[in-house]
């Protein structure tokens, strides 16, 4: 099909500018933007909130939102104009020559139609198949897209199949027609680790077999590394940079895109060791851009000429970079680097310290009360046991990371520290005494020794008080001072979380979202708490923010010496922060480990895996291809046995289902909840995942 | 490392009241409605200065005499004056279902938000209770109670509060639940935030919008409610100047007097469909800002 | 499904539970001393004791409460105390009248609702969505009392066309009733043709939204198929809650619009037993409206259910 195009551009974008329209005021969303995306190319565009690429996506597939509109420029479809297509003009490319593989896939299937019929109806529309033919071809997609049961999920409605199955089902959806361009929306955002190793392969695999075009439009540094050919960096609607992937992530050109790379843990770092480089400031709104280069204000490169708007500069091997002083970049006369924060490198802790929090065989487990509609029905849910038994420390100054996947308990464990969940079974310790269950029986001054700093900071802020109520009220009601007093701490917290004074008097919508966690931590840090929790401290951060975050949080624990439970999905952060790390699946920890330890064998099997599927921030990384079967069970159905043997890669046989596994620790203070002896793993195992020397060392 | 969402909500009060006025004003719906509601408003407060005849005095020589400069909307069969009686009867019709309103929000609001937060069985047993008290149709609810309260003025009342507040309750109860899993409560159970001051400081401000929409509904509805018992014979009693019940004492001489059938019901249109347009404009801008 | 099922029914048994005591306590322990509104303030203390002890009145609420439901239950729904005859054949005859009529409202009001609330949220904020928005708007909230004052104006005094009054013999028969069933009809089907529109507008706009929609749409389907087969299949879906649930203002609609035109149904009855402090009479209307609006809540439950997968095969 359209062989003439073999060799040349599928995609050409040029000069576009696209704007939206709210409320009588208009801004732009991309400002002259343009790219080829050569046949077969998989094309990364990368950019933090703001920066226009899901406009992007949407834009190159005809179908902004109704207040979205292209001010000038061109997008050329295998030399087809696009632009100011009709609906109908656009209908016969839809799905047939170019299709969209979108976020969400739960939203993105219809409710009520089963999954067979929703693939089904492409090849109907497009190519005409009807009966038999029809439904062969669409078992045979389903196939190709690697599910296991294509039959049963041909039959099934999108809620009755995981994550994971529905984004299989969307991409033979996209792939049916064999189209010339596909256009990625983050496509695995919201997947578990684990979910989107998979999926990425699949990506990968299918986009080199068939020589489809690709759009892939991501946040995640790690992704484009892995699925990549080229790679575009988005900033606040520009296009900053572009190049191949690898010369791209080995030597970035322009000072945003060295920042970003900078300021991104990579697995295996840690903070004793290296030093994370935040970028100053925050991203721009739409429309307060500064003139000239649009970085300059977050740039330590930032020089008079800099006022000016800088052209895209070639720069040589298919490379652009949107910066003036590009040349001294390359050369090496400049570094684009951030300056390393002054705090010296953390010195290392661990749980054997003073211990502030303790943890023996601590369970939550819900068995809820009956609704008065289940008394009737004697209808009783089925027991979710999300936290099974876990035995932790925490030492002073000490962090202990905590991992796991979604539904893996690791929330509810920090809810159960808190005492917003009561544990219903095993004790807590803080500080060597016994720590009550509920939050009810805890005494205020118990209160004032933990802090958390909650999930998300746009909800962990009341919109409707100012940034000083929502500051000064720990302040009267756990330490009792007055509100004027209060009121003249709130000043000290805000200028130690490095916010201005005058933040009192906002509310939490005129922060952006990496000013907003500054105010959660001022917050958690009121009463110069022993124990810090901090869940997801970061994860809804942009990833030039998020630097800045994690430094702060260690400064100031370092500062208060406060233990720190510091829990996430990602294993990169938490490498990064923490002391010693713990494994958690399904309510049971897997693993416990000093963090110098965790990222050599042996690792617990569950821990390999996910050292394999975290995507490296690093395109010439090799990596082994760990990929774990089937899908999370649900938490009201554990496994018997050791919870993991159901997906275990290492599994040995009936022991693991019948008994459970013992505790293994050898003598670099690892330990393991495994059948396997820890030798045998050792010998059995190698590190999954290398960076390729030749990129630039950090320190 | 997903980008952080927008919360919502905006600042100072004075400046979202005037925005929100402005934005009821953009469209032409929703500014009638609003400048109905206004008109009605002030009626109510100046009527007795601007009626040129008592509320009952009746001036028998002019009996059924249609309008005229005199009588601008004519008079009925005991010649009261239907200008004076559809102005005073803005007060009195306003201030019936406005204060049924009000005590239905005021409850409606603090059993919701105690019930949503508090959950569990109590949570469960309220609305259970709701429930089957929203299972009566609402006119059938308020004529089951009339029944046995026998009709006054303070039965009606008691006839809005009984009826609506379980509606309120459930909307609020709403709010209550989607708020309290968000981390800005936890943060004031962790900080030993008494119940009052969650309730009220931290939760109400959240339900605020939908309260406001949801309010100025039920005060439509109680109006339509009064109007309706009232025409019914069973709500407020003679001489009242309530609207449905001038409306049924002028069924009876329609083909002599139509006109004093026609403004009073033309006044109970005005208000409700006035007060639904507002309603209407308030929840898009409550939506739109959210947004 | 079955577990649906089971559930719905134990809720629906026990929300009737409920709504049965509150209807006991308003009507029977609310008002105070029963035996003197039966036998009005004259009466002597003798002849009031002699009345509670016929009607068992000194007994325990809960005594009287159980007696009442049991004998409800049975059929024995007791004699009005002003006609001093058996309820029940009243009430079911008056029953009859007001499903004729609730019938002829509904199959007027559905079809017109549904496709002036589609055509509105498929064109949202363009004139036709204007126009049905504010139409509807205006008439929502008018007392039925007033529409049907106009409309008798209208097409009785003024064109002639139907009969002002609808007090048809009481015994009528579907046929003979239509001609004076058509005006109330009318009044009370604007009402809830707007409440109808309104909400499968609000649906439609909500489903328009969603991610799904916008695959569909990416897939090159036409603009029918993504609207019938994607679209509308899920928005009118919650449009059978709607319409259950406005039975309730179908239901309130009928009381006045029977008293506006004499028509011989539940709502008239209604009023007479209000205006008569009848409370047996009162009880029983009550009770059999409750029992209806109930089983056309769960019809509306189960029809969801069988068509929405996600509760089907939940």
């Amino acid at each position: 099909m359209h062989s003439e195009h073999r060799n040349g551009d599928t995609l050409k974008i040029e000069d576009l500018t696209v704007s939206y329209h709210t409320g009588g005021t208009s801004v732009q969303a991309l400002r002259s933007l343009s790219l080829n995306i050569r046949f077969g190319e998989t094309y990364g565009i990368v950019g933090e909130s703001g920066s226009g690429k899901s406009t992007l996506a949407l834009a190159v597939m005809g179908f902004l939102p109704a207040n979205g509109a292209i001010e000038s420029g061109r997008i050329i479809f295998q030399g087809e104009e696009l632009r100011g297509r009709s609906r109908t003009a656009m209908r016969a490319l839809w799905g047939m020559r170019m299709a969209l593989v979108p976020q969400d896939p739960l939203a993105s299937l219809n409710p009520s139609l089963r999954i067979g019929a929703q693939v089904a109806e492409v090849l109907q529309q497009h190519l005409g198949l009807k009966g038999e033919a029809l439904r062969q071809r669409v078992l045979e997609l389903l196939r190709t897209v690697r599910l296991s049961d294509p039959e049963r999920v041909y039959a099934s409605y999108p809620h009755q199949v995981s994550g994971g199955q529905q984004q299989r089902a969307l991409i033979a959806m996209a792939l049916s027609t064999e189209p010339e361009l596909l256009v990625l929306d983050e496509p695995t955002t919201g997947l578990d680790t684990t979910t989107q190793a998979a999926v990425l392969d699949l990506i990968r695999d299918l986009m080199r077999v068939r020589g489809t075009a690709a759009l892939y439009v991501t946040h995640n540094l790690g992704v484009v590394a892995r699925v990549c050919d080229r790679v575009a960096v988005l900033y606040a609607g520009e296009l900053v940079e572009d190049g191949p992937t690898n010369g791209l992530y080995r030597q970035p050109l322009h000072p945003y895109t060295r920042g970003l790379l900078d300021s991104v843990p990579r697995l295996g770092e840690n903070k004793s060791a290296v030093r994370l480089r935040s970028i100053q400031g925050s991203i721009p709104a739409l429309d307060e851009l500064p003139g000239g280069c649009i970085f300059r204000p977050r740039c330590s490169l930032a020089i008079e000429i800099c006022k000016q708007d800088p052209p895209l500069n070639p720069s040589g091997e298919g490379r652009t970079s949107r910066c003036h002083r590009w040349e001294e970049i390359l050369r090496g006369e400049v570094s684009a680097r951030q300056k390393t924060p002054d705090a010296s490198l953390a010195k290392p802790h661990t749980a054997r310290d003073e211990t502030i929090l303790g943890m023996e065989e601590v369970e939550v487990h819900f068995h809820r009360g009956l609704t008065l509609r289940e008394m009737i029905t004697a209808g009783r849910p089925p027991g979710v046991r999300a936290v099974d038994g876990v035995d932790l420390q925490v030492g002073r100054g000490s962090t202990l990371g905590l991992v796991g996947e979604s539904g893996s308990g690791k929330t509810t464990l920090a809810r159960a520290v808190m005492g917003l969940t009561p544990r219903t079974a095993g004790e807590m310790f803080l500080l060597g005494s016994e720590l009550p269950a509920g939050l009810g029986q805890r005494d205020k001054e118990t209160r004032t020794h933990l802090q958390i700093v909650i999930q998300n900071p746009s909800e962990a802020l009341n919109p409707y008080l100012t940034i000083g109520e929502s500051l000064r009220r720990p302040l009267q009601t756990l330490l009792g001072l007055s509100r004027s007093e209060a009121d003249s701490r709130v000043h000290d917290l805000l200028e130690a979380v490095h916010l201005q004074p005058e933040y009192a008097r906002r509310f939490p919508v005129e922060l952006s979202g990496g000013e907003k966690q500054r105010v959660v931590i001022a917050r958690a840090f009121t009463t110069n708490p022993d124990l810090l929790v901090a869940d997801e401290a970061v994860s809804s951060l942009d990833v030039s923010v998020q630097a800045s975050i994690l430094n702060l949080l260690s400064e100031l624990q370092a500062e208060h010496a406060s233990g720190m439970l510091f829990i996430s999905h990602d294993l990169a952060v938490v490498g990064f922060l923490a002391d010693d790390i713990a494994v958690i699946y399904l309510g049971k920890l897997m693993e416990r480990s000093p963090v110098r330890t965790v990222f050599d064998p042996p690792y617990h099997p569950y821990t390999e895996a996910l050292l394999s599927a975290i995507p490296l921030i690093d395109p010439a990384a090799e990596q082994v291809e760990i990929r774990l079967e089937g899908e999370v069970p649900a938490a009201s159905q554990i496994p018997a046995g050791c919870p993991f043997h159901t997906r275990c890669h290492r599994f040995l046989g009936d022991i693991c289902v019948e008994e459970k596994p013992p505790w293994r620790r050898n003598e670099a203070g690892k330990e393991i909840y495994c059948h396997i002896p820890l030798d045998e793993l050792e010998r059995k195992q190698s590190r999954p995942f290398a960076f390729d020397s030749g990129m630039e060392q950090r320190g | 490392m997903i980008a952080a969402g927008n919360s919502g909500a905006a600042p100072p009060r004075g400046r979202r009241l005037n925005a929100l006025l402005a934005g009821l004003y953009r469209h032409s719906a929703s500014a009638l409605g609003t400048s109905i509601v206004v008109l009605f408003l002030t009626l109510a407060l100046i009527g007795p200065l601007i009626a040129p005849f008592g509320l009952n005095e009746q001036i028998a020589t002019d009996a059924l005499a249609p309008p005229s400069g005199k009588h601008l909307f004519g008079t009925d069969l005991l010649g009261r004056d239907v200008f004076s009686r559809v102005i005073l009867g803005a007060r009195q019709v306003l201030e019936l279902a406005g204060t049924g309103t009000l005590i239905a929000v005021l409850l409606g609001t603090s059993i919701g938000l105690f019930s949503g937060y508090r959950g569990g069985w109590l949570d469960e047993l309220v609305m259970r209770f709701f429930d089957s008290l929203l299972s009566l149709p609402a006119l059938l609810l308020a004529l089951l109670l009339l029944g046995t309260l026998g009709p006054s003025q303070r039965s009606v009342l008691v006839v809005i509060a009984v009826v609506y507040t379980p509606i309120v309750a459930r909307v609020v109860r709403s709010v209550a639940l989607s708020v309290k899993t968000k981390g800005f409560i936890d943060a004031a159970r962790l900080q030993g935030e008494s119940l009052g001051r969650i309730l009220f400081r931290e939760i109400f401000p959240s339900a605020l919008p939908t309260l406001a929409v949801e309010a100025s509904l039920r005060f439509s509805y109680a109006i339509f409610l009064v109007a309706s018992l009232g025409f019914l014979g069973i709500g407020v009693q003679p001489p009242s100047p309530d609207w449905g019940l001038m409306v049924k004492e002028a069924r009876a001489y329609v083909s002599q007097a139509p006109w004093a059938l026609y403004f009073p019901a033309g006044a109970i249109a005005m208000i409700v469909v006035g007060v639904n347009l507002m309603a209407d404009g308030l929840k898009r801008e409550l939506q739109a800002s959210r947004e | 499904m079955s577990r649906f099922l089971l559930r719905r029914l134990a809720f629906l048994l026990l929300t009737l539970l409920i709504t049965s005591i509150i209807v006991f306590a308003v009507t029977q322990l609310l008002p105070g001393d029963v035996a003197r509104i039966i036998l009005g303030r004259e009466a002597g203390e003798q002849a009031l004791e002699q009345l509670r002890q016929k009607l068992g009145l000194n007994d325990p609420p809960f005594v009287q409460y159980g007696r009442w439901l049991w004998n409800f239950m049975r059929g024995d729904w007791g004699d009005s105390f002003s006609t001093r005859m058996p309820i029940r054949a009243v009430v079911l005859q008056r029953l009859r009248n007001s499903l004729m009529l609730a019938g002829t409202i509904v199959a007027l009001a559905l079809p017109l609702a549904l496709t002036a609330g589609v055509i509105a949220g498929l064109n949202r904020d363009r004139p036709v969505d204007n126009l049905i928005s504010i139409a509807s708007l205006s008439v929502v909230g008018l007392p039925e009392f007033v529409t049907g004052l106009v409309l008798i104006e209208v097409l009785s005094f003024k064109l002639h066309i139907l009969p002002a009054n609808s007090s048809i013999p009481v015994q009528a028969s579907f046929f003979e009733a239509l001609p004076m069933l058509i005006l109330p009809a009318l009044t009370a089907t604007l009402v809830l043709l707007a409440y109808i529109a309104r909400l499968t507008r609000a649906g439609v706009i909500e489903e328009l939204k969603q991610p799904y929609v916008r695959t569909a749409v990416l897939k090159g389907l036409s603009w029918t198929t993504v609207t019938f087969r994607h679209v509308l299949r899920n928005a009118l879906l919650p449009t059978i809650t709607v319409i259950a649930i406005s039975f309730g203002w179908l239901i309130s609609g009928l009381i006045v619009v029977e008293n506006v035109f004499n028509y011989p149904g539940l709502g008239r009855l209604l009023v007479f037993a209000i205006d008569r402090r009848d409370l047996p009479l009162l009880q029983a209307i009550t009770m059999i409206t409750v029992l209806g609006y109930a089983l056309s809540n769960l019809g509306a439950d189960l029809i969801y259910a069988a068509l929405n997968p996600r509760i089907r095969l939940g």
